[in-house]
């Protein structure tokens, strides 16, 4: 039961680019098509997911016996960075096709705020193993979605005629506000 | 007089918040009062300025392989004595910026910065650079805290406008009204751009 | 101007070594200096919440903290006799989850102040539970006679015009609190 609050909350309720604000730059970025938004959301599914595995590993059996824990944010942001070379190199060797997929949007991952703000979150609210990369992944889930109906609305918005100063940026943020708006009526179903 | 413009540059021509739209997510985030969007502007230009000082002063002892490494180190650091200093003098601020502290290593204005500029320029421009951009990001995101407080609180700096039982529009301050705002001041600026042509 | 250093390996371990040695260094400075101010800050602001529920005190009520079922009690004294008590409460059943009180009582039992640690209620609905309008009604109160439930549950708190939910976790909260300190007072481990 305990999971299933987790997902729901993290894919619905606190979305983590509508509600949190985290990964802005990749969810205003890479939302011009759906078909580009499934492939960076599962990317970031697998990194996330990774990520989370890894940082709670390293906060509990690194950083907290050597009582470093001011360390954190340095430990982690490298962990994160070390951690998208290393699959992208064994993607390349073992799956070549999934590479090929997926593998231009691995080094734009380094940058996503929410693979790093999340493995924080994930230590701040004291989660144990298990329920970090369920969190984790189902925070990615969201964020998946949240790319792709972002793409699906601006593949029909590039069509229409949009006064100048409102294309780009104005135009995508604006969007972005009314599905906010939108999830903000999945509030309250998790208490 | 002449390196005033490595300064005023990040103030107007290339505001990072409004012309480079770089750092969307404190952006959006903390600024649902002025005095926090005052807080994370401060916090980002004390790491923006110390880190474009030591890239610069370093640049000839990073290898090219290895330099976004050695900038994230520098960046992290100063990220994480900016947390330490935060929490023990400011404890309410540090506790309504909340995630968004740590979170300064991955804002892209600091690396664009160390990347664009500072690894190629003299010491003293370089710190002008980041403190250009550090108080253009400031003043652009206390101006959209501001506009968010203002009509969602009623209230400015804490200080309120109007009396307590005043009906406000709530929705600025809430996640919507962040990117409503936000999308119509960058707006703004693009049709100011395409008048004054600057 | 000097070269830039070549991307040999050499070079590239030397630098980063020698960067990461050198932040390291600064770091662990900056942290031993703050060390003892964030310890501070944070019993500050400990102190502080409860100076502002508690009635006249002048012990240091932190070191006689007792933790009972996830709640924090500290007993206040005034000249050596027990003045009532200063709970640290928290509720998970907010709008969006937790939320956290400092609730001051008499040592009649009697509410005498109460103050919002934390919560994440929606701006300007749940919000509410912070301000003097929704919290003097319980000020004077004692939760034995007075039912901590909003109006709609059959109880005597006016809850807030919209946010039923939060206020019903702002009761939940004081009603933990109550508990607690019954079940402490009944050991009478402190109480005189």
């Amino acid at each position: 039961m305990e999971y299933i609050l987790i997902i729901i909350s993290a894919v619905l309720v606190n979305n983590v680019v509508l509600a949190q604000f985290l990964g802005i730059c990749p969810f205003l970025g890479v939302s011009n098509k759906i078909s580009t938004s499934i492939g960076m959301g599962l990317a970031v599914i697998f990194v996330m997911a990774l990520a989370n595995l890894v940082t709670y590993l390293v906060q509990n059996y690194v950083l907290v016996p050597l009582h470093i824990e001011f360390m954190q944010t340095i430990t982690f942001i490298f962990v994160i960075a070390f951690l998208v070379q290393v699959v992208e190199i064994i993607l390349k060797k073992m799956a070549p096709p999934l590479y090929q997929a997926l593998g231009i949007y691995l080094p734009l991952i380094t940058t996503n705020c929410a693979v790093l703000g999340i493995a924080l979150l994930a230590v701040q609210k004291d989660y144990n193993l298990i329920m970090s990369v369920v969190y984790a992944a189902s925070i990615a889930v969201g964020f998946t979605l949240a790319l792709i109906l972002m793409a699906g609305i601006r593949e029909q918005l590039s069509l229409t005629d949009t006064p100048k100063g409102m294309q780009g940026f104005p135009l995508s943020l604006i969007t972005a506000g009314l599905l906010s708006l939108a999830f903000m009526g999945f509030s309250g179903i998790v208490k | 007089m002449a390196n005033l413009k490595y300064f005023t540059n990040g103030l107007l021509k290339e505001n990072p918040t409004f012309v480079l739209v770089l750092g969307t997510c404190p952006t959006l985030a903390v600024t649902t009062a002025a005095t926090n969007g005052i807080g994370m502007g401060a916090a980002t230009t004390f790491v923006l300025v110390c880190s474009n000082l030591i890239i610069s002063l370093l640049k000839n002892l990073i290898p090219d392989k290895v330099r976004i490494a050695a900038f994230i180190v520098v960046i992290a650091t100063f990220v994480t004595i900016v947390d330490l200093v935060m929490k023990a003098y400011t404890p309410d601020l540090y506790k309504a910026l909340g995630i968004f502290i740590p979170l300064i290593v991955v804002n892209c204005i600091i690396l664009g910065r160390a990347e664009a500029f500072a690894q190629k320029n003299r010491v003293w421009h370089s710190v002008l650079d980041g403190l250009g951009m550090g108080i253009g990001f400031t003043l652009a995101i206390t101006l959209l805290a501001s506009i968010r407080e203002i009509l969602g609180n009623g209230s400015i700096f804490n200080f309120r406008l109007m009396s307590e039982n005043a009906s406000t529009i709530l929705i600025f301050i809430l996640p919507p009204g962040a990117f409503v705002t936000y999308g119509l001041l960058i707006a703004i600026v693009n049709k100011l751009k395409a008048k004054l042509s600057f | 101007m000097a070269k830039k250093l070549e991307s040999t390996l050499k070079n590239m371990v030397l630098s980063l070594t020698l960067i990461s040695m050198v932040m390291s260094a600064a770091l662990t400075f900056v942290y031993l200096k703050t060390k003892g101010p964030i310890e501070d800050a944070a019993r500050q602001k400990e102190i502080n919440a409860i100076k502002m529920v508690s009635p006249d005190f002048d012990n240091d009520p932190l070191p006689d903290a007792r933790l009972v079922d996830g709640v924090t009690i500290y007993p206040v004294k005034k000249q050596n006799e027990p003045a009532g008590f200063a709970v640290k409460t928290f509720s998970e059943k907010g709008f969006s989850g937790h939320i956290e009180l400092m609730a001051g009582f008499n040592a009649d039992g009697t509410i005498n102040a109460i103050t919002v640690l934390q919560h994440k209620e929606t701006p300007g609905l749940g919000t509410k539970m912070a301000e003097p309008k929704f919290l003097n009604q319980f000020f004077g109160k004692d939760p034995e006679n007075f039912a901590l439930k909003v109006k709609k549950d059959g109880g005597q708190v006016d809850a807030i015009t919209a946010a039923t939910i939060s206020s019903r976790a702002f009761c939940d909260a004081l009603q933990r609190a109550h508990n607690a300190l019954g079940s402490v007072s009944d050991s009478s481990e402190i109480l005189p």
